[in-house]
């Protein structure tokens, strides 16, 4: 009966400190363990390689060898529950929060999750959108303007944060001098897929409250109203041009029917 | 158990579609936009079933594109075949999704585990070849041609350790199962080459003793090379380098036996220019010409 060697068999691969299964064997009577070791090491540095594809600023603001240390440990304690590795590394902003070694550096957390935001908008749904044309005849009729409400692009997403995440971000694409950048400003992103480009975009706190405001499905209008009693000058024109250039807007309805 | 005797007696239809005898290459997405443009001429493409199991965007763009000008073989390095539980079937689901929309003309997996209770370890692991295992590994056959409702091949392992408990050789085990579940061999060169260094196995008599006639596709590859506790010779299956002279040789050999079929080149690591692989599926190309005329199994 061979039930329960892969349970062994995987607490080895992930436990430094575990030893080796004995059922193994060599033809010439090596050390199993160090042939064991061959899976051990591609098990934990394949994993931590997608970590490093999926966090590429990150890694560039600790540097490969704190990265790879961090990783190793986030991997052994939290490794995937899916083969689909696109998704792996949705906790591992959570787990920067309460890395020890990364205390010093307290923007890491939310820039990790700016990326994996970008990587989920990557691999969003293809949902058509509504072009100008559709969306100008009902935004003409300021009655029926009260109860519009829209759907936004499963791609979009808002990141609030007390850091300079999208500058700190957008340094790193070569876009943004660092040393202008003062990390402890707060910011506010906007990540949206256009097309088969994600755009990470820094807005203001009333544009992501708004935006925040559509995604909980409040009418557009009291969304800006909300926009405006944060920053009464706010002026939602050119942020409502800008997501129907974009595609960011899939949908309207006004009171309950749909478009 | 419902492990049947017969090939194809699950309701699997039979083989379908198959992949052009030609080469292939791995579909990398660096390279994607130049194949696009100079329309490369190449047999097929071969992608990582996993890879593609997102909602939408770029790789399905893509992918798309290359499947209106190519064929494709979808290979898939997360079913865990060799596991002691049972198929996900939300895995298995995600798969069939996949297979229907791009409709590939092979669908290949490992004889490995992956996965263990929740976790997901993207390694190729070993099993023991007893009875146990064998009834296990048909079982899953059984219920993955049934799902997906197409003949699946299976891949000949890499190795590094064996099992103590293990009661029959790999080809033994790995012919059992082609025989009890119809399904299909797809011949990993580098495989056979870097098992039989690592194990001290023949890799001509390896090659013997399979079901060469149920071979769909061939694979090729780079392996780098380490020392065993006792200085000798361990080969990684890294696909990080260029196709090994000693693999070249077997894959002669084997094309001797079998006539031309689909080949494809790996390379999944430290990945070269499209051109460098290119003159890799070249070479290949090469060898599939001088046993084209060889009298072919079935």
């Amino acid at each position: 009966m061979t039930m329960g060697y892969q349970h062994e068999l995987s607490n080895a691969l992930l436990k430094v400190q575990h030893p080796c299964p004995g059922q193994l064997k060599t033809w010439n009577g090596s050390a199993s363990d160090s042939r064991f070791a061959v899976y051990r090491n591609n098990v934990i540095s394949s994993l931590i390689n997608a970590l490093a594809d999926n966090f590429p600023v990150t890694l560039q603001l600790v540097g490969d060898e704190f990265f790879r240390a961090m990783a190793s440990v986030f991997v052994r304690e939290f490794p995937p529950q899916s083969p689909v590795l696109a998704c792996y590394g949705a906790s591992f902003a959570r787990f920067m929060e309460v890395f020890p070694p990364a205390q010093g550096l307290p923007y890491l957390a939310d820039v990790a999750r700016l990326e994996f935001a970008r990587i989920q908008a990557y691999h969003s749904a293809d949902v058509a959108t509504l072009g100008p044309e559709h969306l100008a005849q009902a935004l003409a009729d300021p009655a029926a303007l009260e109860q519009m409400r829209l759907t936004l692009h499963p791609s979009l997403a808002v990141l609030n944060s007390p850091h300079a995440i999208v500058s700190l971000w957008a340094a790193h694409q070569g876009h943004v001098d660092i040393a202008r950048v003062n990390p402890n400003t707060p910011e506010h992103g906007l990540i949206l897929r256009n097309r088969m480009e994600v755009e990470v975009l820094q807005i203001s706190t009333a544009a992501a409250l708004f935006l925040g405001a559509l995604m909980d499905s409040h009418p557009l209008a009291e969304a800006a109203e909300y926009a405006i009693a944060c920053e009464p000058e706010f002026d939602l024109t050119p942020l409502l041009a800008h997501l129907i250039q974009t595609g960011a807007i899939t949908r309207y309805s006004l009171s309950n029917s749909a478009a | 158990m419902t492990s049947s005797i017969l090939p194809h007696a699950t309701g699997v239809p039979d083989h379908g579609p198959t992949l052009p005898k030609q080469v292939g290459l791995g579909l990398k997405t660096q390279h994607i936009q130049q194949i696009l443009n100079e329309k490369t001429d190449i047999g097929f493409f071969e992608v990582h079933a996993e890879n593609y199991m997102v909602a939408g965007g770029p790789f399905h763009h893509y992918l798309t594109q290359i499947r209106q000008r190519y064929a494709l073989s979808i290979h898939g390095v997360g079913l865990s075949i060799g596991s002691e539980q049972a198929i996900d079937e939300n895995h298995l689901n995600r798969l069939a999704e996949l297979l229907d929309r791009y409709q590939p003309q092979a669908f290949s997996e490992h004889l490995a585990w992956s996965s263990h209770d929740e976790n997901f370890y993207n390694d190729l692991l070993p099993i023991p070849y007893d009875q146990a295992t064998l009834a296990r590994v048909c079982e899953h056959i059984d219920r993955i041609q049934e799902r997906l409702q197409r003949r699946m091949l299976l891949e000949t392992p890499s190795t590094y350790v064996e099992f103590c408990q293990s009661s029959m050789s790999e080809t033994d085990f790995i012919s059992t199962v082609i025989k009890r579940t119809g399904c299909g061999l797809l011949l990993d060169v580098n495989n056979v080459y870097v098992s039989c260094v690592n194990h001290h196995w023949d890799a001509q008599q390896y090659i013997d003793e399979l079901p060469l006639e149920a071979v769909g596709e061939i694979h090729l590859a780079g392996f780098a090379e380490d020392h065993d506790s006792l200085g000798e010779r361990l080969l990684i299956d890294a696909h990080g380098t260029p196709i090994d002279n000693a693999v070249w040789t077997l894959y002669g050999d084997v094309l001797a036996r079998t006539g031309a079929l689909p080949t494809l080149i790996e390379r999944d690591n430290d990945i070269p220019s499209l051109a460098v692989l290119l003159a890799e599926a070249q070479q290949a190309q090469g060898l599939l010409a001088q046993h084209s005329l060889v009298p072919e199994h079935a």
